[in-house]
């Protein structure tokens, strides 16, 4: 304690690893001058906040690069923009995932609420529902499914992932309810939705999805670090009962985020309906596992507390860009995205365990 | 008399049974000669064998994955590991100029189940020397595990012309299908080696309270190797069953959600998902509930696919019915009562 | 603080609470006034949890009434306490290091624009009382960042910054150093002056005596008294926290005494030369001789336990050698221990004792079984036999072994853990706190079988809170204080009284451990200092009621 609170009689000494980390984090940075940008560096790559964060921001970069280099046409605008289109539907799940996993828990439901969303969705508008009424339906419908999620693990202590479990065969099951085919999706307004291109200039464009899922990836930044159910978020991963012993929302909020990761499931469900633009009830197997280890890669600790909603896309666009560049290759079957993410999701989780280990 | 009768209901064993016997009623209400066996070709057939044969796999997994939970821990990773072994052996027996032979196929099996070996060891060595959380460290396998089999098949369904290795799935020995019979092995062995053996009381000792154990000396480190092993092992033995069953290793579908009905069928059987107490027996009855449930359906004529809608309802009644907030909630109810009987006895 | 203080900011009066099977206070008075230290003294099971508790509204009273500032007050909860202006700071800090040092400072009651939290506004404030604590600290870095010092510190700043009327520490120091001990309490002194009534929890004497300006000692649930710090003697305190409880076992006494241990090296069975661990115990030397009864003596946190479990290979030494039957050994596992016949048995017994959801044979034969190995099942018959013998033998009741051990009585679940050690036929057995929180009749028993392992020859290290229960045991009598060994003496003309000025005043101005008991006996403190290993152990867990009625004679 001295050494620390002497630290002004002892210039080069910064008071705290956290200085001068992204601000993102706690809100605004704090303030602390850089006086020694080395330690500083090292300190922000060790930290359990910032730590993997970096690593995977290195990643994508590096990746990234690997393809520019190795391929001819993979360095442009468009094929960066097309990873967003391609992957609007994920990033809109993994954000759902960061709430959850932030408090420690995990939602094994949403690949399966993805296809009931788009069965539904399909199913409704072959009946000649309007997409202005079927998709508020949707999202309503499987937020509600959240919220019985939430309760169950809330109120009734089931662990998350046997709730989630659960809910993620209902939700299949009720796919397959509704059809046990592929329905296709004619309504004019809905494909119009769907395949309308947003030009940005350049010969550049984006997708209706694009700026949704940017939507709700900024919205949740801010729910996140800027009001108290944010904080509680992470209050609820960092220590339920410190929380509590604070006086904080715990148990609404430990609902809530349930309920968030089901609309989240359920927009992507229908973001990912615009991307196929039919629905079929053994699609979307596995996806809760792409959106955990996006998750996991964009350094959000799987016992929660740390992490941050960009980490997420980030990893998303990490997984996004091992895919595109194995579809370059052309040689490489699409296989090898499973063991890469497998391998990823592994090297992350042992660097979670390193960077937390240090700390204790 | 109504002791007894107590008795029979505190049994852990009573409501997972009573489950199975209302399945099996409902299906004779439907289907009246539902019990009937009849032997055909020296085979054994009927609905009741349908049900053994089939959930065969689920049952051969659920009793590693009795082990697993019993000592805190899970392994999502087993439908992975069967989608292996069944390309492993599938690949091997595709790739040999007999695939006919009966040395081939020996020789198909064993590799599949060696690899699984590994990839057991792999689970335990992330959970008991990393420490990693079961559900994240078996996650990663589960995650690439598919991806591994896709590679061995090469993103093919390997379909095998092979009689001995279809005889693995839906032969019969003295009438009974073999994929039973391998069942009742694997749960004898199990049962047999962790009852014979100091293994069964390390496995809860751990489960049940950690620290104790380790300063009785017991070495839970090994212990756990041992058991994420061992249920990688009966991940393969059933991705065996499964793949000679269709002669054909599918690396997306074999064993696809088999995880979750083993996990299903222990919990079931009365195991708690916090470790501890296991009971094999209970399993069983569990893993009978399932493919029961499964039959079910379709007998009773709700379209096959909608299973998963019912499991959804199993799961949810098994956790909530097993939830400390149900259990005090019933209690309080209980103390009212009796409290109620008190007043009524004193009043008399 | 010797004028009459002005009326008291809260007053407890005949407060009662049970759990079941025990009560946890009778009867307690206690007051605390504006600007003044309170200490609240007591061993394990003294209540002192449990009325902090009370205070704080963690539990609800059974009888008697609260007064805060005048007012009756009845709390259903600790938020409600903390609104009425009673702040607590626990001893593992009940922060969340993930967060910012202000969020966790301010976080509940954040300053808010428009929905979203203002950072600057909370920043600023958290700075504020930051530096009224006179800590540089920047509010933005994480508090898993910093010391356990400073998050004590941030604790407090949360606390105060209710406008706390009464601020209780509850174990505040026992990890930090000799430097943050003294910035903290210069931040008592400070928030003394403002007139905020502070309760202040240690098992460090010297700190109650440096801080203190009251005291209230407790004693099973009961209160002893009210005393100013400066009129109570340390030996009289620690007298009054230990009691003194008289059994019938005197015979038992003289023939301990009786007993001549041959002291040459060759019986040595264990040496620990310089045995020591950072943080548990500083290096310390203990000789224990085959059939030898050692007793450590000392306060709660002065180390005993923490030595103990260098010895049974629980926790890894990182100083000393350890000597067993002439070889130098390294334990880094309790397996290893056991290997050399060493057996610990724990003084928690729920948590690091019995295996509850098992049986009583599963549990009796547990560590024989383990030292077997996987494959060599100890015979079933051969287990039922080991369980008849040692439930006859302990009288362990109900005699059935195939009982649930949760199911059993506190004093029968550890007769229990004492028949999985004696199954190992040990060499050396030791025994942490083997007759805490059971009834007298199983006590005396328990006392009856280590004296008569002793003459068979084994070796035992006993630990106990009761300085007549380690007198009447014991061959030797080793005394810690301050994570240090202070005496090592032969049970030869050793009384409480003498025992007493040893753990409250004993001397480690030298290195050497004394040896003799008339320079022990006179040796006056330089420093009184201490240490507590178990936050819960201060509440009466439910399993400590006993109903052996086999036990009783």
């Amino acid at each position: 304690m001295t050494k620390l609170i002497d630290a002004p009689a002892r210039p080069g000494r910064p008071a705290g690893p956290g200085r001068g980390g992204p601000a993102g984090g706690t809100g605004p940075g704090g303030g602390g001058t850089r006086r020694n940008v080395g330690s500083g560096i090292r300190n922000l790559m060790t930290s359990p906040k910032y730590g993997p964060v970096m690593v995977t921001a290195v990643l994508f970069v590096a990746v990234f690069v690997i393809g520019g280099v190795r391929y001819r046409g993979f360095f442009s605008g468009q094929v960066f923009l097309n990873l967003l289109v391609d992957n609007s539907y994920l990033i809109v799940l993994a954000v759902g995932m960061t709430f959850v996993i932030l408090t420690g828990g995990i939602d094994l439901s949403v690949g399966a609420v993805v296809a009931l969303s788009g069965m539904i969705a399909a199913s409704l508008l072959q009946t000649g529902w309007s997409p202005g009424a079927v998709i508020p339906l949707i999202l309503v419908l499987t937020s509600v499914l959240g919220l019985l999620v939430g309760l169950m693990i809330h109120v009734f202590k089931v662990q998350p992932f046997i709730a989630t479990l659960a809910a993620m065969f209902l939700a299949r099951g009720l796919c397959y309810v509704i059809s046990q085919s592929s329905i296709a999706i004619t309504d004019p307004t809905f494909v119009q939705l769907a395949v309308a291109r947003i030009p940005l200039g350049g010969g550049l464009s984006i997708t209706a999805s694009v700026i949704i899922a940017l939507v709700v990836v900024a919205l949740a930044v801010w729910v996140l670090h800027a009001t108290r159910f944010g904080r509680t978020v992470y209050a609820i991963g960092g220590g339920e009962t410190s929380g509590l012993l604070m006086g904080l929302p715990v148990a609404r909020t430990k609902v809530l985020v349930y309920v968030i990761s089901g609309f989240c499931s359920g927009l992507a469900g229908v973001l990912f309906t615009f991307y196929t633009l039919s629905g079929y009830p053994l699609t979307a197997i596995g996806t809760e596992l792409d959106a955990i280890a996006a998750v996991v890669i964009g350094g959000t600790l799987l016992t929660g507390g740390y992490g941050f909603v960009l980490g997420s896309v980030l990893g998303v666009l990490v997984l996004g860009v091992i895919q595109t560049i194995i579809t370059f290759e052309g040689t490489l079957s699409s296989w090898w995205t499973r063991i890469f993410i497998g391998v990823l999701l592994l090297v992350f989780i042992i660097l979670q365990k390193v960077l937390t280990a240090r700390r204790r | 008399m109504s002791a007894l009768l107590a008795r029979i209901v505190a049994h852990r064993l009573f409501w997972p049974v009573v489950m199975l016997v209302v399945l099996l009623v409902i299906n004779l209400v439907a289907f009246p000669g539902f019990f009937t066996i009849s032997v055909r070709d020296g085979h054994l057939f009927g609905s009741l064998i349908d049900i053994l044969r089939n959930g065969a796999p689920t049952l051969i997994i659920a009793v590693g994955m009795t082990l697993v939970i019993a000592t805190r821990g899970i392994d999502l990773s087993v439908g992975a590991v069967a989608a292996i072994s069944g390309a492993v052996a599938c690949s091997i027996i595709l790739g040999s100029p007999e695939p006919g032979s009966l040395a081939t196929v020996a020789v198909a099996v064993t590799v599949a189940l060696v690899i699984s070996l590994v990839l057991g060891v792999w689970n335990g060595f992330l959970v008991a020397v990393i420490g990693i959380q079961p559900i994240i460290a078996t996650l990663i396998l589960m995650t690439a595990g598919r991806g591994v089999a896709m590679l061995i098949t090469e993103g093919q369904i390997l379909t095998v012309n092979s009689p001995p290795f279809k005889f693995l799935g839906s032969g019969f020995w003295f009438g009974v299908p073999i994929a039973v019979i391998i069942a009742a092995v694997v749960f004898g062995v199990a049962a047999l080696v962790t009852r014979r053996t100091a293994l069964g009381m390390f496995i809860e000792s751990v489960g049940i309270n950690p620290e104790a154990s380790r300063q009785s000396g017991v070495r839970a480190r090994g212990l756990l190797v041992v058991v994420y092993t061992f249920c990688a092992f009966c991940a393969a033995i059933a991705g065996l069953i499964l793949t000679a069953n269709t002669a054909a290793a599918d690396a997306n579908n074999t064993g696809l959600f088999i995880e979750l009905d083993a996990i299903l069928a222990v919990v079931i059987g009365g195991t708690s998902l916090a470790g501890g107490r296991y009971s094999l027996l209970g399993t069983l009855v569990g893993a009978l509930v399932i493919q029961t449930l499964v039959t079910t359906v379709y007998t009773v004529g709700i379209p096959p696919i909608a299973t998963m809608v019912f499991k959804a309802a199993v799961v949810t009644v098994v956790c909530l019915l097993q939830s400390p907030t149900t259990a005090e909630a019933f209690s309080g109810f209980r103390r009212r009562l009796a409290i109620r009987a008190g007043k009524g006895a004193a009043a008399s | 603080m010797n004028q009459a203080p002005p009326a008291p900011v809260v007053e407890m009066r005949d407060i009662s609470i049970s759990f079941p099977g025990v009560k946890a206070l009778d009867g307690v008075d206690f007051r605390m006034f504006p600007g003044e230290v309170h200490s609240l003294m007591g061993e394990n099971g003294a209540g002192k949890s449990t009325l902090i508790k009370a205070l704080t509204g963690v539990y609800g009273i059974d009888a008697g009434t609260i007064t805060l500032a005048g007012d009756r007050v009845s709390f259903s909860g600790p938020a409600q306490a903390q609104a009425a202006g009673i702040s607590t700071v626990y001893q593992e800090v009940n922060l969340l290091p993930n967060l910012s040092v202000a969020e966790n400072i301010m976080l509940g009651r954040e300053p808010r624009r428009l929905g979203s939290i203002g950072w600057r506004a909370m920043r600023r404030r958290a700075a504020e009382l930051l530096a009224g604590l006179n800590l540089d600290i920047d509010p933005g870095s994480l508090l898993g960042d910093h010391s356990l010092a400073v998050q004590q510190l941030v604790a407090i700043a949360r606390a105060i910054d209710v406008q706390a009327k009464v601020l209780i520490l509850d174990e505040p120091t026992s990890s930090l150093d000799a430097d943050e001990v003294a910035e903290l309490f210069r931040v008592i002194r400070s928030l003394k002056e403002q007139g905020v009534a502070i309760l202040f929890v240690s098992h460090f004497l010297d700190q109650v005596y440096e801080i203190c300006d009251r005291l209230t000692v407790l004693r099973n649930g009961k209160l002893v008294g009210e005393y100013l710090v400066d009129e109570l003697l340390r030996i009289d305190l620690v007298q009054k926290m230990i009691g003194k409880e008289l059994t019938t076992l005197d015979d038992l006494e003289q023939r301990a005494r009786s007993v001549v241990v041959d002291d040459s090296d060759a019986a040595v069975f264990v040496n620990a030369a310089g045995l020591g661990r950072r943080g548990a115990i500083n290096p310390a030397d203990l000789p224990i001789a085959a059939g030898e009864v050692v007793g450590l003596a000392g306060l709660l946190g002065s180390g005993r336990t923490e030595f103990a479990r260098l010895l049974g290979g629980i926790d890894r030494a990182d100083a000393g050698e350890l000597t067993i039957g002439g070889r130098p050994t390294k334990l880094r596992t309790p397996r290893q221990a056991i290997a050399h016949r060493i057996a610990f048995s724990s003084e928690n017994r729920r948590d690091e004792g019995i295996v509850g959801d098992l049986t009583v044979r599963d549990n009796i034969v547990l560590a024989l079984q383990a030292d077997r190995g996987w494959f060599r099942p100890i015979p079933k018959k051969r287990q039922d036999e080991l369980a008849q013998s040692y439930i006859q033998a302990l009288n362990i009741r109900p005699g059935n072994p195939d009982a649930l051990v949760r199911n059993l009585s506190g004093g029968n679940q550890q007769k229990v853990l004492l028949a999985r050690w004696l199954a190992i036929a040990p060499r050396l057995l030791i025994l942490d706190e083997p007759t805490r929180g059971i009834d007298i009749g199983a006590k005396a028993e328990i006392q009856k079988l280590v004296f008569n392992l002793a003459e068979n020859g084994m070796s035992v290290l006993f630990i106990s809170a009761e300085l007549e229960e380690v007198l009447r045991l014991s061959h030797r009598i080793v005394v810690l204080r301050d994570r240090h060994v202070v005496a090592d003496l032969e049970n030869d003309g050793l009384t409480v009284d003498s025992l007493l000025a040893l753990i409250a005043d004993g001397s480690v101005e030298s290195d050497e451990p004394v040896r003799d008991v008339a320079a022990a006996a006179s040796v006056t403190a330089a420093s009184v200092t201490g240490h507590t290993e178990d936050p819960t152990a201060d509440h009466p867990a439910p399993t400590t009621a006993d109903h052996t009625e086999g036990g009783r004679r």
